[in-house]
């Protein structure tokens, strides 16, 4: 594939500007720029079939089934596209006045997601799930601070947890504490006990967790974190298995953070825009962010951890997926969704047992460790053989505390008969890693590429196109 | 109504059937009994597409949408050629996750990494991450790239953009870092009290052009920074590099800015995304997703996202950021606007948006009472005095279907780009003319 810098010719260029009716205006030379940007010199059509080559090479939720554990590859339906790109909402300046549209869509979004997360109050300001973490953990610092408790530096966090967990901890200056789990893949409630105290800040809680569990100790947990004086964070990133079903405010949790473009079907888009809102009980309203442009901070806020509104656009496709879902359809897409894991789940156990053998959420992690001590066959090289039957890997090596690990979330999008397909490829990959383990260390076969030498691109990082010279 | 599942009721149930249970509750046994919903939520009902449409239309119009936007203040009205939207709604760049798996994403890894390219190229650095979420929180990451054991201290100019000064502080305080801001001086810093404040400081962030518009001395700032021993952080509006020194030029060591102008709808402050590029130096502390080029073993040319072990996914606590989601889809409209422009016609959007803003602030001055505040250089925004209300104007210029610039206390910050013409301008110098009348 010929990179776009590699195409076209020089010269070649595209006339979107008009020459300009008012008279030029010249700068002071010391302030021009002597180099110009090497840019590509392509015509529309050379851009045009560029990224039709690009898009050839690509795995959508559209091209396939994508059971990508922890991320929620359900349907990003179109109708939220063309919402997001009516003048009314694409052409508004976030400083001007006259947006009561804009303004009601954050308000409506803000009250139906506080009513499924049952919180009091929500902003939209963080982009993606992490961000949202780094915000929720400033409001507990931010309650701490104020209460003259900032001795209260631990952060506790189960094993199982993902990895943006105490990276935000580390980021809001707190001393992050491993949990581990148990031998049904839970919290280890002594464990979790031993570490309970004063020096408590909080806790944060992926529920159900990685494993795809629901941790049955929750209440428990919460009510123990705040008898000492911590609070409780809920990573929302598994929310799809339990909307309208139980709520993280009921829960005992203080703090949420959403994943719109997991939950709420707004598209990943290759790796964001996201967006991951932030909820938060009553009595830590007063932290919450604003904007010093335009002076809409509470009297105690914690600052601001972007500009303006956060991902507005992003806002107006999950609210239309609640509007259009409504209070019913809601319950029965988490319902279905933690139907298509348990059913995925049943057809392939035989083939690859599961990690933690128990009814899962909306997700369930396979272990391949034994497959990999006989055959030789790893997680990755399943993966890899999935994609020669046409469908996107589940996820690989995670959580971490399961060896070998395939992290597999089907979601609510998905067919009978498509789960009963993906069922048919774990098989004939199960019977090719049995028969001829070899074959499957070459796997993908029928991909543009095979698997790229991840080794030399850390060693010797090409991160940008050399030009000739 | 719309739901979006595939299967019927019936077919549910008998799946249900089919792995042994009876009823749906038993799917949700491990949830204690105490807090399970038994009421619906207080949601209204689900609704048709048609429905939706109409009610979401109907928010939309409440908005106004104007023809002339003479305001900017850290969103950009540019012109956007038509192939950038349609190439970012196709539907397998739209809807697939960050690349993990590089033999099923190679179009999206490519994109990526002819983004980082172009970014590369603009600011005159050598490497580029993928993209982060907006320029306030590339300028915050950016100063956490430069904090270590020995200097801790950020130094942020005071004429930067204010949710930008705000978001480093934000991050600095979640630290545990000292912040200080250096005031400008007649609008524009002034290199001896950056040197100063720089003494004991990890770095300084300074914004071309600064909030108010003007065109800051940007090699003798970074140099006064360097010569306190900080890095200098330079925040730049990329469709200014069309015609500005690039922060390579200048010195700088990284590269920051909100990418909004390149390509992407206003769209009320978001998706927008933030650009971060720096010296080779710094490569490893770079955070966020990083596109390289590589092998297959047959020889192919294919790319794959690399230097993975700073990210928190490897690192988890001991990680130097916690980014992963970025704004991929914004990066790739970020460079098909860039490809498709080239470097001619992005340097012509950066010459006709200085043509329209001085003629027009020339125009305006002509009207007693306004003046320029400042006496420096601008790019395309300005700040003027008023000698009525900016509300006042605001409403005027607003009932012609003009975004009448920003109300900065007493004064208006103005921001004219590509799109006005002279018609359009000479408008809007008519009304405020008018107002005067009255």
């Amino acid at each position: 594939m010929k990179l776009i810098f590699e195409r076209g010719g020089s010269g070649r260029t595209m006339q979107y500007l008009p020459e300009g009716d008012t008279p030029k205006a010249v700068l002071p030379a010391h302030l021009l720029r002597q180099q110009p940007a090497r840019l590509p010199e392509v015509t529309e059509i050379e851009v045009g079939r560029h990224y039709a080559e690009l898009a050839k090479q690509v795995f959508g939720v559209v091209s396939g089934f994508y059971p990508l554990g922890s991320c929620t590859m359900k349907y990003n339906p179109r109708i939220n596209e063309r919402v997001a790109s009516l003048p009314g909402f694409a052409a508004i300046h976030p400083l001007q006045k006259d947006a009561e549209g804009c303004r009601g869509v954050l308000e409506l979004a803000e009250k139906l997601l506080c009513e499924i997360t049952g919180m009091d109050a929500m902003t939209f300001q963080p982009s993606a799930g992490a961000h949202g973490e780094l915000l929720g953990l400033m409001l507990i610092k931010k309650y701490h601070e104020q209460n003259g408790a900032l001795h209260r530096k631990k952060i506790i966090i189960p094993d199982a947890a993902h990895g943006t967990n105490p990276a935000s901890a580390s980021m809001a200056d707190f001393d992050v504490i491993n949990v581990p789990s148990d031998e049904n893949g839970c919290m280890d409630m002594d464990a979790f006990e031993k570490v309970l105290g004063a020096d408590v800040a909080g806790l944060m809680l992926t529920n159900p967790n990685t494993l795809g569990l629901f941790d049955p100790n929750v209440l428990a947990i919460t009510e123990k974190v705040h008898a000492c004086g911590g609070l409780c964070y809920y990573d929302g990133a598994n929310l799809n298995a339990i909307m309208g079903h139980v709520r993280p405010g009921d829960m005992g949790f203080d703090v949420v953070h959403l994943n719109l473009h997991k939950t709420f079907s707004t598209p990943h888009g290759g790796g964001g825009p996201g967006s991951g809102p932030v909820g938060c009980k009553e009595f830590l309203k007063d932290y919450m962010p604003g904007s010093a442009l335009m002076g809409n901070h509470p009297d105690r806020s914690v600052g601001q951890v972007r500009a303006f509104h956060g991902n507005f656009g992003v806002v107006v496709r999950a609210l239309t997926y609640i509007l259009t879902l409504g209070a019913d359809g809601i319950r029965e897409a988490s319902q279905t969704a933690v139907l298509n894991a348990n059913y995925l789940m049943h057809k392939i156990k035989e083939d690859f047992p599961v990690a933690y053998d128990h009814p899962c959420m909306h997700e369930f992690v396979l272990t391949l460790e034994q497959l990999k001590a006989e055959n030789g066959v790893s997680a990755m090289d399943v993966a890899k053989g999935l994609i020669d039957h046409g469908m996107h890997p589940p996820t690989m090596y995670f959580p971490l505390i399961v060896h070998e690990a395939l992290m597999v979330e089907p979601t609510e999008t998905e067919s009978r008969e498509a789960l009963d397909e993906a069922a048919k490829a774990f098989h004939a990959v199960r019977l090719q890693a049995d028969n001829d383990p070899e074959s499957l260390h070459n796997a993908p076969v029928s991909t543009p590429i095979g698997r790229p030498d991840d080794v030399a691109a850390a060693r010797d990082p090409i991160l940008r196109y050399t030009f000739p010279e | 109504m719309g739901n979006y599942l595939p299967s019927t009721p019936d077919e549910r149930q008998a799946m249900l059937e089919a792995i042994g249970y009876t009823e749906f509750s038993q799917l949700f046994a491990d949830v204690p009994e105490s807090v399970l919903l038994t009421e619906p939520l207080a949601i209204p009902n689900g609704l048709s597409e048609l429905e939706v449409l109409n009610k979401m239309q109907s928010l939309a119009d409440q908005n106004t949408v104007y023809q002339l936007i003479l305001r900017g203040a850290g969103a950009y009205d540019h012109y956007i050629p038509a192939i950038v939207s349609s190439v970012t709604s196709r539907e397998e760049f739209q809807t697939a996750y960050t690349p993990y798996q590089a033999e099923i994403s190679q179009g999206v890894l490519q994109s990526i990494f002819e983004y980082q390219t172009m970014i590369c190229e603009l600011t005159g650095m050598d490497v580029s991450n993928a993209s982060v979420y907006d320029g306030a929180s590339a300028a915050a990451e950016a100063a956490l790239m430069c904090v270590d054991r020995r200097r801790k201290k950020v130094v942020v100019a005071g004429n930067a953009h204010p949710d930008v000064v705000a978001t480093i502080r934000t991050y600095c305080w979640a630290r545990g870092l000292p912040f200080e801001v250096v005031p400008a001086r007649d609008g524009l810093l002034d290199a001896d009290s950056v040197r100063t404040a720089s003494t004991d400081a990890a770095c300084v962030y300074f914004q071309q052009p600064n909030f108010l518009g003007l065109i800051e001395d940007a090699p003798t700032i970074v140099e006064a920074a360097h010569t306190a021993g900080a890095k200098a952080i330079m925040g730049v509006n990329p469709i200014a590099l069309g015609l500005l020194k690039s922060p390579g030029e200048c010195g700088a060591d990284i590269a920051v800015g909100e990418g909004q102008p390149l390509g992407l709808p206003l769209s009320y402050g978001g998706p927008y995304l933030g650009f971060m590029a720096c010296k080779k130096q710094m490569m490893r502390s770079l955070p966020g997703r990083i596109a390289g080029e590589t092998k297959d073993k047959q020889g192919r040319r294919a790319y794959v996202l690399t230097l993975q072990a700073r990210e928190q996914h490897i690192r988890r606590e001991k990680a130097g950021s916690n980014l992963c989601t970025n704004q991929a889809l914004c990066a790739m409209a970020v460079a098909v606007y860039l490809g498709a422009m080239g470097s001619k016609g992005l340097a012509q959007a950066a010459q006709l948006s200085h043509n329209n803003a001085r003629y027009f602030a020339d125009q305006l001055t002509n009207i007693p009472g306004y003046a320029l505040v400042h006496d420096a250089p601008f790019f395309h925004e300005f700040l003027t005095s008023s000698p009525i209300s900016p509300e006042k104007l605001e409403q005027a210029l607003a009932q012609k279907g003009i975004l009448s610039g920003l109300p900065v206390g007493e004064n208006i910050l103005w921001c004219v780009t590509e799109k006005a013409t002279r018609a359009l301008l000479d408008q809007a110098i008519s009304i405020i003319r008018e107002v005067h009348a009255q």
